[in-house]
C-alpha cells in the first residue's frame, strides 16, 4: 500500500513539473492558454470536488467563481486593498457565499438541487447587473496594473502570471488530492454512492454535503479571484451561467472524480475550440460533435477511461 | 437490582398512509441478550426495526435508548450512541472494496490510527470468512456473501445493540452455521436483535423471542414457550 501511495504523490508532482518545464519553451501563444486554462482549471476542480466525489450536480457554480472574483475586484478597487489581502478576502467570502447557499440548496436533491443551484446563480448574476453602479455591470471593470503588484511581483507579465497560475493550481491539486485521500473524503464518496447506507453507518449525510459545497466553492471563488486578479478584468459574463456550464463539460470530458480529470477536461476543451475555429466558422459544432463522441466512447472522461482500463490506483 | 433494559419501546406506532405496519408496540430488550423478532411476511418486523434506529420516523410512542429518550434523535446519532443496522435489503457500496466498505463502517466509531482501523477491519472480514477477499469489489460478491459484508458492517462498529434484518437470506447451510457461531460470539459483547425467517437460526441462538403479527405483538417468550405456543403456531410456524 505504501508503495502506492509514492506512486500517486509522485505522478502528481510530475505533471507540475511537466507544466512548469513547458514554461521555458512554450511559445508565447501557448504559454498564454496554458496559463489560463490553469486558473480555470483551478475552478474544474472545485466543481469536481461536489459534483464528482459528493455527487452533487449543482448548476450553479458561476456564482462562486463571480463571487470570488467581484469580492477581490472591488476589494482592490472599491476597498482599496493590496492584491494578496484582496485575494484572502475573496475566499473568506467565498467561504461564506458557499456555506449560505450550500445549507439553502443542499434541502433539496438531484434535479431540484440542480434548479435552485442555477436559480441562486440566475440571482447572483443579475444582482451584479442590478448594482451596476458599484460593479460597472455588464462592461465590468479593469484592475490597473498599478495595482497589480505583488511584494513588487507585476501580475500583468505573462512570465510571472504564469508562474502565480502553476503555483495556485498546484496548491489546489495536492489540496485536494490530500482531501479526497481523507477519512473526509471517503465519506463524501459513500454518501455519492449510497447515502442511505451512509446515514445508517453514522454519517451525518447533511454535514458532509454542506462540507463539500463549502470546499468547492471556496476553490471556485480562489479561480475568479485568481482570474480576475492575474487577467486585470473583472465583468458579468463570469457570473453568467456559461460559467456554470463550462466546469460541469470540463469535468465531465476529463473524467469525474478523478483528481487529473478537470485539468485534462480544461485543456482539452479550449484546445478543441481554438483548434476548430482556425478551420471553421462553426468551431462550436466541431467541439460540440466531439464532445458527443466521447460521452458515446469514453463515457468516464479522458482520465476516467485510463483510470478504469490501464490504471485503477489513480485517485 | 432489576436488568437494565438497553432498548425499549412505548406504544411506538407507524401508520403508512392508511396501513399501520406498526401498531402500539411497547417492547423491552435487557442488555446482552440475543432476541428474536419473527413473524409472517408484512407482520411489520422491518418497520419495527426501523422505528429503533431512526431510519423511519414514528407516527407515535416512544423509543428510549439506555434510558435516554431518542425517538426524534436522527438515524446517525443513535448509530453514534452504538446501534448498528443492517438492511434487510442488501444496502453495500458496490465500487468499492470490502476493505473501504468495512473500513466506512468503522470509521465513525474509531479513534486509534490508521493500522488499528486496518486491524478492526480485517478483524470484522475473518469474522464472516471474507478477509481473503478485502481487495475485491463488493459488487463483485455473490448475494449470499454480500449478506455476510453486511454483517461485518455491523460488527466492526463494535455496537452495544446490533439489529439484523434476515441476515442469513440467501445463505449456504455451512454459512449459515458458521452465522450461528458468530452470533453466539458476538453475544458476549452486544446485544442483538435479530430478525429471522429461518427457525433453525432462531432456536439454535436466540434467548427470548418476539412474534409480530399485523404490527402488534402476538407473543413473547423463551424459544421453547413461543416454539409451543398456539396463536404462534397458527399465526405462523404452521402457516411456515
Ligand atoms: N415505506 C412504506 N410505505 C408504505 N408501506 C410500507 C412501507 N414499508 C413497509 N410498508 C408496509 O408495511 C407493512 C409491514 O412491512 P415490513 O417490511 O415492516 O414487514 P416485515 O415484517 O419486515 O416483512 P418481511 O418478512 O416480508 O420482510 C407491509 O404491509 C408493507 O407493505
Ligand atoms: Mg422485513
Amino acid at each position: 500500500m505504501r508503495a502506492g501511495e509514492n506512486r500517486v504523490w509522485l505522478l502528481h508532482i510530475a505533471v507540475v513539473l511537466v507544466i512548469l518545464a513547458l514554461h521555458f519553451v512554450l511559445p508565447p501563444y501557448h504559454h498564454g492558454i496554458l496559463a489560463r486554462v490553469m486558473v480555470l482549471a483551478i475552478l474544474a476542480m472545485g466543481y469536481n470536488f461536489a459534483f464528482g466525489y459528493t455527487g452533487l450536480l449543482s448548476l450553479g457554480h458561476a456564482l462562486f467563481f463571480g463571487a470570488g472574483m467581484y469580492a477581490m475586484g472591488l476589494g482592490i478597487t472599491g476597498l482599496g486593498l493590496s492584491p494578496g489581502i484582496a485575494v484572502l478576502f475573496a475566499i473568506v467570502c467565498s467561504v461564506l457565499v458557499s456555506a449560505i447557499i450550500g445549507s439553502l440548496a443542499l434541502r433539496t436533491a438531484g434535479v431540484s438541487l440542480m434548479i435552485v443551484t442555477l436559480m441562486f446563480a440566475q440571482a447572483g448574476w443579475y444582482l451584479i447587473l442590478y448594482f451596476g453602479e458599484i460593479t460597472r455591470g455588464d462592461e465590468g471593470f479593469v484592475i490597473p496594473q498599478a495595482q497589480r503588484l505583488v511584494a513588487g511581483i507585476d501580475l500583468a507579465d505573462s512570465n510571472n502570471r504564469y508562474l502565480i497560475a502553476l503555483i495556485l493550481f498546484a496548491i489546489v491539486l495536492f489540496t485536494t488530492l490530500k482531501l479526497v485521500r481523507s477519512s473526509f473524503g471517503k465519506a463524501l464518496v459513500a454518501i455519492r454512492e449510497n447515502e442511505e447506507r451512509a446515514k445508517m453507518l453514522g454519517y451525518n449525510v447533511f454535514a458532509y454535503k454542506l462540507g463539500a459545497i463549502i470546499v468547492s466553492g471556496t476553490i471556485s471563488g480562489l479561480a475568479g479571484a485568481a482570474y480576475g486578479l492575474l487577467f486585470g478584468y473583472v465583468g458579468a459574463t463570469f457570473a453568467s451561467v456559461q460559467y456554470s456550464i463550462l466546469p460541469l463539460l470540463w469535468v465531465l470530458l476529463g473524467g469525474a472524480s478523478t483528481i487529473l480529470g478537470p485539468f485534462v477536461g480544461t485543456l482539452f476543451m479550449t484546445y478543441l475550440i481554438d483548434i476548430s475555429s482556425e478551420f471553421t466558422e462553426a468551431y462550436l459544432l466541431v467541439a460540440g460533435v466531439i464532445l458527443v463522441l466521447l460521452t458515446l466512447f469514453a463515457r468516464q472522461g479522458i482520465v476516467g477511461e485510463v483510470k478504469k482500463r490501464f490504471a485503477p490506483w489513480l485517485p | 437490582m432489576a436488568a437494565v433494559n438497553l432498548l425499549e419501546t412505548k406504544n411506538l406506532t407507524k401508520q403508512f398512509g392508511g396501513l399501520t405496519a406498526v401498531n402500539g408496540v411497547s417492547f423491552e430488550l435487557p442488555a446482552g441478550q440475543v432476541r428474536a423478532l419473527i413473524g409472517p411476511n408484512g407482520a411489520g418486523k422491518s418497520t419495527l426495526v426501523g422505528l429503533l434506529c431512526g431510519r423511519i420516523e414514528a407516527t407515535a410512542g416512544d423509543v428510549f435508548f439506555e434510558g435516554h429518550k431518542v425517538t426524534h434523535i436522527p438515524a446517525h446519532k443513535r448509530i453514534g450512541m452504538g446501534m448498528a443496522y443492517t438492511f434487510q435489503i442488501t444496502s453495500i457500496f458496490g465500487k468499492l472494496s470490502l476493505h473501504e466498505n468495512v473500513a466506512l463502517a468503522a470509521r465513525p466509531h474509531h479513534k486509534g490510527g490508521a493500522g488499528d482501523l486496518d486491524q478492526a477491519v480485517f478483524g470484522a472480514l475473518g469474522d464472516v470468512g471474507l478477509q481473503d477477499r478485502a481487495e475485491e469489489l463488493a459488487s463483485d460478491l455473490s448475494y449470499g456473501h454480500q449478506r455476510l459484508l453486511e454483517i461485518a458492517m455491523g460488527i466492526v462498529q463494535k455496537p452495544k445493540l446490533l439489529i439484523l434484518d434476515e441476515p442469513t437470506q440467501g445463505l449456504a447451510d455451512v454459512e449459515v452455521e458458521q452465522f450461528n457461531a458468530l452470533i453466539k460470539r458476538l453475544s458476549e459483547t452486544s446485544t442483538i436483535l435479530l430478525i429471522e425467517h429461518n427457525m433453525n437460526v432462531v432456536m439454535e441462538t436466540a434467548d427470548f423471542i418476539t412474534v409480530l403479527n399485523f404490527g402488534e405483538v402476538l407473543a413473547e417468550g423463551t424459544p421453547q414457550e413461543v416454539r409451543a405456543n398456539k396463536l404462534v403456531q397458527d399465526a405462523y410456524l404452521g402457516a411456515g
